[in-house]
């Protein structure tokens, strides 16, 4: 009982690739196995901790609840994709850093490419709705503290008039900020 | 190096990998369309003999490479047809039973591994598993205490009363004790099953190299080398065959301590015999029913005491429930039999525990270890006797503390590490002063009074803890300077999630006088460090961070001593300084790290520039031999660290909580924790452990539950229907307050950190729901309905 194969380009992050697969192949899957994007994590398969989130036309799906045949003709961005032009972090991805918001990793492409999504809607959260943009998604590991603190970083960060003067301010005003040792 | 990075906020380096989506966990290893993917049958009944396994339909699907059953195992290897290892024995352990790798003729819990196949994906393997044909003779299940005490059914034919083990300590006379105290009282408390639920399940690839005779396992677990000791003796392998490499984990909590699982024996000898890569990952549903649960505890208290509530006597039974099978031994119960004493001194203590048999899914630790068991039953105990005294819970608590100058503390009792139980340090009633100010305790009745006029219920509970931590027997380190000044640094624990890549470049980056981005540290690869135990019960920083100082500390002394020989300079008057090698007062006389290396190793040959200063003609006294009869070629530091006892770690929480007089909703509105791990590595890290251990425990005391039904089918294996909290179920702030009381048992003054968060939590919103219920709460979780039960029970 040979499965039937279907020749489709899925466009992943600006990039279009072709690929073979079943009509069964889950997206999260496709992008993982077939096209080797292994940010894009798999925690439960049914659609209920959110690590596979990626966006399709800049709004979060879960990809473990997507065939990959269906997501023909959309715009995919996964976690590799939130990274700038020059390899630089993009600004979520930096207030994560920041604010220590991850901790074993694994469920963070999926809180990334979520608070992402809901920054672009709601540029400027409140502290409830900054908690609300993060309550669809699992983490095992942070108890949220410093998830919901990097969400309201990444919007500073990603605020056009959020300047350098503003950051010195913050690193004021934030006294036990942690150190920044990069390499 | 002008500040030392030990106790600051330095950002995680591991980080900048997994923001990235370039994090390594095992799935994403060899993840290409020519590796090999293994799913396994899983028997659908919780008790069963099996009659008959029909396979001939199998290798009809096309894709299919391999199916096997119990009986193919033999064959290919006679060590495979053995039960799976006991992992840690105990003398009280007179009836450990553990599983085979496939079930061989009956099968004891809803998950229990009964066949394997191997297909071109795991799309393909799972429509094989759909054609194999299983004739089962279902067998009456035991399920939960209550049915395992009663004994009805047995789980194991030869295990009479589904007793595997019957253990007791004792520290004097409890009966007289007891009858000697003014007042005495009662309690019954339950805690039920939970798990450890790591975002990530398990995994396991495995690949077999031919030409060079060798296997590579890459494995989801908390110790490498166990994971490469079992493969090796499972598979009839020498240890130097068989390469066992952690990559990044996501999140281990206790459930991937190995035993080892089945999948981690199948999947290399599946590869060895295929020349494939096999793959093997687990889904959820198959987390839920085959991997390991813990908590499930049914716990009898008889306690004596005076009129200050100092505790005479304290009398401890309880029972068990280890599940199907006992590969981890006794270590859980033993675990919460000992450390249930936490910071206090009772006159005579005495504990008989017994470790029973369930048709259910096996135990081993869950973050915290028997611990939050222990602490609910202590705690209540203790709330109960301030209660019936009339008294503040934290005068009781007090009045039982071990005093700061009675350090080092014996309890009298043996530890889970066959040690004695003797706490290395502490200051438990600074803790309490520091937690009743953080939490408003002497405020909260101002606060109820205030809630109550806008019709609203509140209640405060605390608990206190003490956590054996840095358990040994040992870990090491080796610390490797590159010619261009680099370091690499490797121990063998594994990490989960913990920052290891970050505090371990923070204790080298200070020891050595390096600069902390010049170090790169390696975990769980069997290849760069092959002693080694593992990560768990909060062992990392104390064991690895250790070894991995006086690792750096070697590679110091070498680099000093080759320095100053080239310098011509007395080794005494030499510092590092961001990685240059100078004498103190005159930094003008240097040299790079790099160099030292360089110096260290004469060569034969000139690779290139380094090398070319490093021949034999350029470097040492031809007058000597190029290395001297003493000495090693290279800048290395290896060292192991080897504890006489585990350090203890302590703590207090405390927590004010609102209930909902409809629906009978628990809030906690303010949650305080007071910590003391000794001196802090990276206080960003460890206040990290702690929110996330609270979380777990406030997923322990108000929603997560094992729910079986009489049969032994698990009716919660989804994240539909078990709770894991989101963000919406944690408080939004929890308070952290540090004191630091160093261990003297380790160089830096250390103790573990990663599993306090989680001991308490059930015991405090325990005793803050009672507080504000005016009932006693003596069973967790505790559900909406089942407070509206209780309600109900106490108002007719
Ligand atoms: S893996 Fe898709 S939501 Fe959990
Ligand atoms: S960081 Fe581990 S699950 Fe979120």
């Amino acid at each position: 009982m040979s499965e039937e194969l279907h020749r489709i380009r899925l466009s992943v992050n600006g990039v279009t690739r072709e690929v073979e697969l079943p009509a069964r192949r889950l997206l999260s899957d496709a992008l993982r196995h077939d096209l080797g994007l292994t940010g894009t994590h798999v925690g439960c398969e049914h659609g209920v901790c959110g690590a596979c989130t990626v966006l399709v036309d800049g709004r979060p799906v879960r990809a473990c609840l997507m065939f990959a045949v269906s997501a023909v003709d959309t715009e995919i961005t996964t976690v590799e994709g939130l990274t700038r032009e020059d390899g630089s972090l993009g600004p979520v991805q930096q207030a994560f850093a920041e604010c220590h918001g991850l901790q074993c990793g694994f469920c963070t492409p999926g809180f990334l490419t979520t608070v992402t999504a809901c920054l672009r809607e709601n540029p400027h959260p409140s502290h409830d709705e900054a908690r609300e943009m993060v309550a669809g998604n699992l983490c095992r590991c942070t108890g949220y503290q410093n998830i919901v603190k990097a969400v309201e970083r990444a919007a500073e960060l990603a605020d056009p008039q959020h300047d350098d003067q503003h950051d010195d301010q913050h690193d004021d005003q934030q006294s036990d900020a942690p150190v920044e040792v990069q390499p | 190096m002008t500040t030392k990075l030990m106790g600051q906020k330095v950002q995680r380096t591991e980080d900048q990998r997994f923001l990235r989506g370039q994090g390594r966990y095992v799935d994403d290893v060899h993840a290409h369309p020519t590796t090999l993917h293994a799913a396994v049958l899983r028997s659908p009944h919780a008790h069963a003999r099996i009659v008959d396994i029909d396979v001939s339909d199998v290798l009809d699907v096309e894709g299919v490479h391999v199916v096997w059953t119990y009986e193919d195992l033999g064959p290919l290897s006679p060590e495979m047809a053995e039960p799976l290892p006991l992992l840690i024995p105990h003398p009280d352990l007179t009836q450990g039973r553990t599983q085979y790798a496939l079930a061989r003729d009956e099968v004891n819990y809803v998950g229990e591994a009964v066949a394997f196949v191997v297909a071109e994906d795991r799309y393909i393997a799972e429509d094989a598993l759909d054609r194999i044909q299983v004739t089962w003779e279902v067998l009456p299940a035991v399920v939960g205490i209550e049915a395992s005490r009663a004994a009805e059914h047995l789980v194991h034919e030869d295990v009479p009363g589904n007793v595997g083990a019957r253990s007791e300590q004792n520290t004097g006379d409890v009966e007289a004790a007891l009858a000697r105290a003014p007042h005495r009282l009662q309690l019954e408390l339950d805690i039920e099953r939970s798990a450890c639920t790591p975002l990530e399940g398990r995994g396991t690839v495995a690949r077999w190299d031919a030409d060079t005779n060798r296997l590579q396992v890459w494995t989801s677990t908390q110790t490498s080398t166990g994971v490469r000791a079992a493969v090796a003796v499972k598979l009839g392998l020498d240890l130097g065959q068989v390469d066992v490499i952690t990559p990044d984990v996501g999140g281990g909590f206790g459930v991937k301590v190995m035993h080892p699982w089945p999948e981690e024996l199948l999947v290399p000898l599946a590869a060895r015999l295929l020349g494939r890569t096999v793959k093997f990952t687990e889904d959820r549903r198959e987390h839920f029913i085959s991997s390991a649960h813990e908590r499930g505890q049914v716990q009898h208290i008889d306690v004596g005491f005076d009129d200050e509530g100092r505790i005479l006597g304290l009398d401890v039974m309880f029972w068990h429930d280890h599940g199907a099978y006992t590969p981890y031994g006794l270590i859980v119960p033993i675990i919460t039999s000992t450390q249930l004493l936490g910071p206090y001194k009772p006159e005579v203590y005495r504990v008989v525990f017994e470790s029973i048999y369930t048709n259910t899914v096996i135990v081993t630790p869950y973050r915290g270890a028997g611990r939050p068991q222990g602490c609910f039953a202590m705690e209540r105990t203790m709330d109960k006797i301030a209660a019936y005294l009339g008294k503040d819970r934290t005068e009781v608590r007090a009045a039982n503390f071990i005093q700061p100058d009675e350090f080092p503390f014996d309890q009298g009792l043996i530890f889970q590490d066959g040690r004695e139980l003797e706490y290395d340090s502490g200051d438990y009633p600074a803790s309490l002063e520091k937690l009743k100010r953080l939490i408003g305790w002497d405020e909260f009745p101002a606060l109820r009074e205030k809630m109550a006029a806008e019709g609203r219920t509140v209640g405060i509970g605390l608990a206190c803890y003490v956590e054996g931590t840095g358990v040994g027997p040992y870990e090491g380190a080796h610390v490797h300077i590159e010619t261009s000044g680099k370091v690499k640094v490797a121990t063998g624990l594994t990490t989960q999630g913990q920052g290891h890549a970050t505090v371990f470049a923070q204790l080298v980056a200070d020891e050595l006088g390096v600069r902390f981005e010049d170090v790169e540290v390696v975990t769980g690869d069997t290849r760069r460090m092959p002693y080694a135990v593992g990560t768990f019960a909060s062992r990392a920083a104390v064991m690895s961070g250790s070894a991995i100082h006086l690792a750096a500390k070697r590679a110091k002394e070498k680099a000093l001593r080759i320095a100053a020989d080239a310098l011509e300079v007395d080794e005494a008057d030499l510092e590092i300084v961001d990685g240059v090698v100078q004498v103190k007062g005159s930094p003008s006389t240097r040299l790079d790290l790099g160099t030292v290396a360089v110096l260290s190793n004469p060569l034969r040959y000139a690779f290139d520039e380094a090398s070319k200063a490093a021949t034999q003609f350029a470097v040492g006294d031809p007058g000597k031999p190029p290395v001297a009869e003493d000495d090693e070629p290279g800048l290395e530091g290896k060292d192991f660290y080897s504890p006489q006892r585990a350090t203890f770690a302590s703590g207090m929480h405390a927590a004010i909580v609102e209930t909902d007089p409809d629906t009978a909703e628990v809030t906690i509105l303010h949650y305080a924790v007071v910590h003391d791990c000794g001196h802090l590595i990276n206080p960003m890290i460890v206040e990290g452990q702690i929110h996330g251990g609270v979380a777990q425990g406030i997923g322990g005391a108000l929603y997560e539950r094992m729910a079986y039904d009489s049969s032994g089918q698990l009716l919660n294996a989804s994240f539909m229907d078990f709770l894991m909290p989101y963000v919406t179920e944690i408080p939004d702030g929890i308070d952290i307050d540090h004191l630091e009381t160093p261990s003297p048992l380790n160089p830096l003054g250390i103790k573990g950190a990663g599993e306090a968060g989680v001991i308490p939590v059930s015991a405090v919103v325990a005793a803050a729901i009672e507080d504000a219920e005016g009932f006693p709460i003596t069973a967790m979780p505790i559900s909406p309905s089942d407070l509206h039960t209780l309600r109900q029970e106490h108002t007719s």
